[in-house]
């Protein structure tokens, strides 16, 4: 790929072409991956099917800084970001809060998102945020199992929310 | 004592051809991956990681309803046949057995509920891997069966969970829901007709992919595709499960409309095809699991056709899982070399065509009329 430069901060690996039509004037920018994220341009969710460490392999090759360094080491498992790199496995639950700042680029580029929105978990002393996005999951399931008509799914829903409300 | 008595329907209740489509729908398979705070996930766990996991696993057995009065199998404990038939069964995957020829790590599990068709694997790539696998399509009640025992699991298990990111798993490719549901199809006709590179060229473009018979990077034999959710993150759980739900079908119908095709255009080449491999089954006297597989798709397409009466698609669904090594081993109670192993097989087979597979009502069948045969 061309070394095109992004117009926003400067650096050489712009990978995202926008063509845009405002007023019926056309006008094209050039973006790296980072600053048309941070502007809500993803990428096209081109969800390879690619394995992975071929796709953070690509990833590396496209833009100078290879997703982060290879000597970073997450502190609860030791794991150091190369041999992440090298595996693809990550090495305990706490290398999502170490290699947080790479981890978003890399998610975006498997799942075409970045953000979980299926269920909630609700941990064992849950904060009440926590308790309310847990019961809006909750509710959002049952009104598609009464939707769908399965009522006895419905009745099971219903029974786990009322668990969960304040008396 | 037999390990297969302790697991209801010894794990073959998937094989009964019940549910939707299931001449075309082999199974429909969920699963999902939860890990353990305070653990090193699967790859990197040490013996002490795992054995924590499966002591918490434990405990959580004696507390919860659904898990209570299930079976636990320690995989350091099982036979290595054994090991290899629950691999064969689809109710283990090779990573939990470890590598070939190595005794399993300590503190690999698998445990089957006693009611519902659902298992849980412990310690094998992420902590905890639910699944259930059901005869025929079937994605939303797979579906339902797993959400409900995770439920239960979530309540005993300080699960690890981001607010961002999810359940966190050890590859990022399933963080998020953790979810894969997977619709293990028959699809000869989209061969057949050549449609099947942009039928599964589709697949992608709308965020499935596919594999062979037992799941990542295993080859496509006698016609077997496994289709299965891509991403896990950015959708809930049930946007994953209808998209799956619906793309499926609409494979289904494309699939009987070249079935369709290749009755009006082509139909005497096709029903040479299905009575060429339905009479190598049921004389030959050694066979590969792979010609089988290969012989098998065009039975199976015959009986789906009604071209086979008698036949039925549970005897086909046996004839897949009971014809492979570790299974003919058993049977024969010792060790087979592939020479052997191939003469057995053939046998099997034409045992249960003799006792299940009578279709000698052909001859006076529909089939007399050679109008449409080709040359």
């Amino acid at each position: 790929m061309s070394d095109m430069v992004c117009e926003n901060c400067g650096s050489t690996d712009a990978v995202v072409h926008l063509t845009q039509i405002v007023n019926n004037e056309m006008s094209t920018h050039h973006l790296c991956e980072k600053c048309a994220a941070e502007k809500g341009l993803e990428a096209a969710p081109d969800v390879t099917n690619l394995p992975l460490i071929d796709v953070i392999a690509q990833m590396a090759q496209e833009s100078s800084d290879e997703l982060g360094s290879a000597s970073e080491e997450c502190s609860f498992c030791g794991l150091t970001f190369g041999v992440f790199r090298e595996t693809g496995r990550l090495g305990c639950p706490h290398c999502y809060e170490t290699f947080s700042d790479h981890l978003p680029r890399l998610l975006r580029r498997i799942h075409g998102s970045t953000k979980h929105v299926g269920k909630v978990y609700l941990p064992p002393d849950p904060t009440a945020s926590e308790m309310e996005k847990r019961l809006d999951g909750l509710r959002r399931k049952l009104e598609r199992a009464v939707q769908s008509e399965d009522f006895e799914r419905a009745a099971e829903i219903r029974d786990q929310i009322r668990s969960l409300e304040p008396a | 004592m037999n390990d297969f008595d302790a697991i209801p329907d010894h794990g073959l209740g998937w094989l009964e051809a019940s549910g939707e489509h299931a001449d075309i729908v082999l199974s429909t398979r969920v699963r999902i991956a939860r890990n353990l705070q305070g653990h090193a996930f699967g790859p990197r766990a040490r013996v002490n990681d795992r054995e924590a996991v499966l002591r918490q696993f434990r405990r959580s057995m004696e507390r919860s309803e659904a898990l209570r009065g299930g079976t636990l199998l320690e995989m350091p404990d099982v036979a290595d046949r054994t090991r290899r038939i629950l691999h064969e069964r689809r109710l283990v995957t090779r990573d939990l057995l470890g590598e070939e020829g190595a005794e399993p790590a300590s503190g690999t599990a698998v445990h089957f509920s006693r009611n519902d068709p659902v298992s849980v694997m412990v310690n094998e790539e992420d902590h905890l891997r639910v699944q259930s696998l059901l005869s025929g399509l079937r994605v939303q009640e797979a579906w339902h069966i797993v959400d409900r025992l995770d439920e239960e699991l979530g309540r005993e298990l300080p699960f690890a969970y981001h607010q961002e990111f999810g359940f966190l798993t050890s590859c990022p490719t399933n963080v998020g829901s953790g979810l894969r549901a997977s619709v293990f199809m028959h699809l000869p006709g989209l061969v057949l007709t050549k449609e099947i590179s942009k039928a599964l060229r589709g697949l992608g473009e709308l965020g499935l992919t596919f594999r062979g018979l037992y799941g990542e990077g295993s080859e496509v034999v006698g016609n077997f595709f496994q289709v299965s959710n891509q991403t896990t993150l950015g959708r809930t759980e049930e946007d994953l499960i209808d998209h799956l739900d619906t793309v499926v079908r609409k494979v289904i119908h494309d699939e009987m409309q070249a079935r369709q095709v290749l009755l009006r255009d082509a139909r005497g080449v096709t029903e040479d095809k299905i009575w060429r491999a339905y009479g190598l089954l049921r004389y030959a006297r050694s066979l590969s699991f792979e010609e089988l597989m290969n012989l098998l798709s065009g039975v199976r397409l015959g009986v789906s056709l009604k071209l086979l009466p008698g036949l039925r698609v549970y005897t086909l669904n046996k004839m897949m899982i009971f014809t492979q090594p570790a299974h003919l081993e058993q049977a024969a109670g010792r060790d087979l070399p592939q020479a052997e192993g191939d003469a057995h097989r053939a046998s099997f087979v034409r045992r249960i065509l003799a006792t299940e597979g009578d279709v000698s009502a052909d001859e006076r069948g529909s089939n007399g009329d050679d109008a449409h045969a080709q040359p």
